[in-house]
């Protein structure tokens, strides 16, 4: 099967989201479609999927034209969908989940959920997936999620499969995992495309490279003779520095002291289990484990988000063990959660909103009663130009950003505060290189100035080249204590992994 | 190997509460309930056989047991059997209120039981038609309109035909209001509350209106016979329990049924599975397909049909007639049955149980002289609602889309 899309053109109020988009693809090969925030991507593939209706532009199937007016038609002409943000129902079961919309069922409309167990076994055999079908998805780590929503794409008997971003919440092992799902999907005769933000992986797995800028297609690839920056360069219209530049630190009195902290999760697991660690000012400490190792809990326990069992937690010497969110914001502490949608940013409010929501009873926005709206938008667009935030206006939802701008709204947020200390949970997910590459230098400068910066990543590449000192996570312990540069990247993975390297040679502890 | 109990701290706080809750009990027991001596009679048959509790040594024992549980409950807690203790502790402190209430003299339990039932049925029906649309993810604040419109049309269209044919055009009332509510929250996607409430304003004020206009000058057309209790067959004849469940008029019995095929399709049915997609995440169902708006209309309007046959309990269940602002806000307590009952039919109808419990013994205990001011028993059923809730309601869920019109781009 060939799918063809022809001067696609679709526009939002006020952007236009792609103009005049021309691509191809055909079963057994991989395109990997690459772009900054916002270039338009996501809008393509949903256009593709009939999700948004296109003002231009027509959509082919083997060389004859077809118009989807909903999913139901692109999944009946055989084109799957994995999501940049899930779509599963959190509180239904994996078989529930996968067979919505296609439920066997027997009399009286009963729903057969024997046979759809079996039919989510039979596919996951077929493909390696390894699913449990009577698993509750919110129990579930993201990377098994994202196997249900393969699942759920491949029940449907879909020839051409697009997976948008799906490589943003996975773990490296995960990430391994998922290129051979990739492998397996082309082997048995389907055509994959494959959005990504990381032009290692595209380079590794893709067959064909486009890349979209700013709505337009900019150009293709050739993964076998390009380079990451000559990608990213056609990506961003400029050289971009890929790696992190920085002096070494100059560490000074310590900002945040965690003693003993132990935290128990509703379940009664021990998810932090007595940690002890110092974060300097004018240093930047980097967390790394797999996820699900008690780094979600330790940074909703450090932020105010969830009580601690024992322990104490000083900020600046002041005991903070108990403090508020708000508190804590107060106290100089700027915060970049893990899960921008859930707990950055309130996505039906405006971007001017979201960027004052930590300062808005300060006295520079608010008089005590009334805000100072004018303001509020000369710091939002001051903000936006500087972190280079997509949009066509600020006053716009953060709804309507791409993911990566989402995320460049918190960062912008945190960072742009009066803060002692930078709370950072994967700060660059789903951010193309040239915003990383800025969030980065952001981060750095936050450092050189004075600031304590935590960060705590599952991207094992950005804790080595961001951090002065690695705390390694295992099973809610810390386990190791490593300087970035005198470790290998295996050997922090095998401290990760919970086990030890033979020759410890940049073990401090 | 480590058997201490791990609980987290939010769990143990709320462990913490609840000790001071059976502290409460155990206070308001031994100060207030046993200050009565006296025998407390409780009739159990129609016929007489009677329970007798000494009023006094029944709130002594009682509290002292209480007082056992707060120690328990805050030294260590009952860990897996904290929400049975929990249950088992509200239904002895409503025993021991009514053996004080009642010291010196005697009432029919099984009576007082039997019309709790009764009672119960425009809650329940009131709330299913809440879980039906909140499960699907609109808000459904106009139950109590939707109830007392039912009332009105069930009562004159009874009146001047028969009771079936009331009961259908009670019926059709509430899909009437059901579809207002949905065009405006579905397709022009104006907040969910506030036309809930316009809905509302709108019912009672309607009538209100026709029924001191038109009921008033033509008593015809207010005036039925309501329909008789049914003694089913068997299990009428269970002692006690055949009298409370199985000699009651159509409504219970249609209630009962409606409880039971709601809970079967709302879990066990391709409907069900689409309806709960709709309100959890809206989104993944429209990607797979599902016509979510569809979804959403059809379910209101059966919640508005569910809602209107409640609301003709009141003319064709029991009173033969309609009055100004009869449902007297039946339809919000419904609400709350809904969020008792974590959107569940069974729990929501055990809602509705409690909340008519509340009302049937409010009408008992004002035959007594208990020195509790009448006022103050008028409040009670509401109280239940307010305390009720305001302790549930943290630990529910709801509908995680519930109140989001849906976008289909
Ligand atoms: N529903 C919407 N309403 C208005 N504007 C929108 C909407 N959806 C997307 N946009 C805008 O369209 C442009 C393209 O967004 P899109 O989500 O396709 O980007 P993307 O390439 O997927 O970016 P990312 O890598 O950050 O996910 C952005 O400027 C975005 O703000
Ligand atoms: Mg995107």
């Amino acid at each position: 099967m060939k799918l063809e899309l022809r001067g696609i053109t679709k526009r939002f109020p006020g952007v236009v989201a792609n103009d005049d988009v021309n691509l191809s693809i055909s079963t057994g090969e991989v395109l990997a479609l690459v772009g900054e925030n916002g270039a338009g991507k996501s809008t393509l593939m949903n256009v593709l999927y009939g999700l948004y209706k296109a003002d231009e532009g027509e959509i082919l199937i083997d060389d004859s034209v077809v118009r989807f007016t909903s999913p139901a038609d692109a999944i009946s002409a055989g084109i799957g969908m994995v999501h940049q943000h899930f779509m599963l129902v959190p509180v239904f079961t994996v078989a529930e989940n996968v067979v919505l919309g296609i439920e066997p069922t027997k009399r009286f409309g009963a729903l057969d959920i024997d046979k759809a167990r079996q039919l989510v076994r039979e596919v996951s055999d077929r493909y390696n997936l390894d699913l449990d079908p009577d698993a509750i998805v919110e129990d579930l780590p993201v990377g098994v999620r994202q196997r249900v929503e393969i699942v759920k794409v491949l029940m449907r008997d879909a020839k051409i499969v697009v997976f948008d971003e799906p490589t943003a919440v996975l773990t490296p092992s995960e990430i391994i995992e998922f290129f051979s799902i990739v492998r397996t999907l082309i082997a048995s005769g389907k055509g994959v495309v494959f959005i990504t933000h990381k032009l290692k992986e595209a380079l590794t797995i893709a067959d064909r490279i486009n890349v979209l800028r700013r709505g337009k297609v900019a150009g293709a690839a050739d993964p076998k003779t390009a380079t990451e920056a000559q990608i990213a360069e056609m990506m961003v219209g400029r050289a971009v520095q890929l790696t992190v530049n920085k002096k070494p630190a100059t560490p000074g009195d310590a900002v945040l002291n965690v003693q003993n902290l132990s935290v128990v999760d509703p379940d009664g697991r021990k998810v932090v289990d007595d940690i002890s660690f110092v974060v300097h000012a004018g240093e930047i400490v980097g967390v790394a484990g797999v996820q699900g190792n008690g780094q979600t809990e330790l940074v909703e326990t450090l932020s105010g988000l969830r009580r601690l069992n024992s322990g104490q937690i000083t900020l600046d010497g002041k005991d903070v063990t108990h403090s508020s969110p708000r508190d804590l914001h107060t106290s100089g502490m700027g915060h970049i959660p893990e899960d921008r949608q859930l707990q950055g940013l309130v996505t039906g409010m405006s971007i001017t909103e979201n960027l004052v929501l930590t300062r808005y009873h300060d006295g520079m926005f608010s008089d005590g009663v009334k805000m100072k709206w004018p303001k509020a938008k000369e710091i939002a667009k001051e903000l936006v130009a500087n972190y280079d935030i997509r949009t066509s206006d600020p006053e716009q939802l953060a709804s309507t950003l791409s993911g990566g701008n989402q995320q460049k709204v918190i960062v912008a947020r945190e960072l742009s505060r009066d803060i002692r200390l930078v709370l950072a949970a994967q700060p660059t997910r789903g951010i193309d290189v040239g915003s990383i590459e800025y969030i980065h230098e952001q981060i750095v400068k936050e450092r050189d100035s004075g600031t304590a910066v935590l960060i705590v990543s599952t991207e094992l590449d950005e804790v080595m080249a961001l951090s002065d000192r690695v705390l390694v996570m295992y099973r809610g312990k810390i386990v190791a204590e490593l300087d970035p540069k005198k470790v290998s990247h295996m050997d922090v993975g095998l401290y990760m992994a919970g086990s030890r390297p033979t020759e410890s040679a940049g073990a401090k502890s | 190997m480590n058997t201490e109990l791990l609980v987290s701290a939010e769990q143990k706080k709320h462990a913490r509460n609840v000790g001071f809750g059976y502290l409460g009990l155990a206070v308001i027991t031994l100060a207030v309930f046993s200050r009565r001596p006296g025998d407390a009679g409780f009739k159990l048959t129609e016929s007489g056989t009677s329970l007798t509790l000494p009023a006094q040594q029944f709130a002594w024992i009682f509290g002292i047991v209480f007082v056992a549980l707060a120690a328990a409950q805050l030294l260590r807690g009952f860990g897996k059997l904290s929400s049975v203790v929990l249950s088992l502790a509200t239904a002895v402190f409503v025993l021991s209120f009514l053996s004080w209430a009642t010291a010196g003299e005697s009432f029919s339990l099984v009576g007082m039981l039997q019309d709790t039932v009764s009672r119960s049925v425009p809650i329940t029906l009131g709330a299913l038609g809440g879980i039906l649309c909140e499960r699907s993810g609109v808000i459904n604040i106009a139950i109590e309109g939707m109830l007392l419109a039912g009332a009105f049309t069930g009562a004159v269209g009874a009146s001047l035909t028969n009771l079936w044919f009331g009961t259908i055009i009670a019926m059709l009332t509430g899909v009437f209001l059901a579809w207002i509510l949905a065009v405006f929250s579905i397709k022009y996607r104006v907040d969910q509350v506030i036309v809930g409430f316009a809905i509302n304003f709108f019912a009672l004020g309607i009538t209100s209106f026709l029924s001191f206009r038109v009921l008033v000058p033509n008593p015809d057309y207010n005036s039925l016979v309501p329909v008789m209790p049914i003694s089913v067959p068997l299990l009428s004849k269970i002692p006690f329990i055949g009298q409370i469940f199985f000699v009651q008029t159509i409504f219970v019995y249609f209630s009962f049924a409606a409880v039971a095929f709601l809970t079967w399709a709302m879990y066990r049915t391709r409907w069900g599975l689409r309806t709960r997609a709709a309100g959890e995440y809206p989104k993944a169902a429209g990607t797979l397909g599902v016509d979510v708006i569809k979804l959403r209309y059809r379910n209101l309007m059966i919640a508005g049909a569910v809602a209107g046959i409640g609301g003709a309990w009141w003319p064709i269940g029991t009173v033969g007639r309609f009055d100004q602002n009869i449902t007297g806000g039946r339809g919000f307590i419904a609400l709350a049955a809904v969020i008792f009952g974590r959107w569940h039919p069974v729990g929501a109808f055990s809602g509705a149980m409690v909340f008519a419990l509340a009302e049937a013994v409010r009408l008992k205990i004002g035959n007594f002289d208990t020195g509790i001011p009448s006022e103050f028993l008028l409040m009670a059923p509401y109280l239940v609602t307010l305390v009720v809730v305001a302790g549930f309601v943290g630990a529910s869920r709801a509908p995680k889309a519930a109140g989001q019109p849906y976008d289909e781009q």
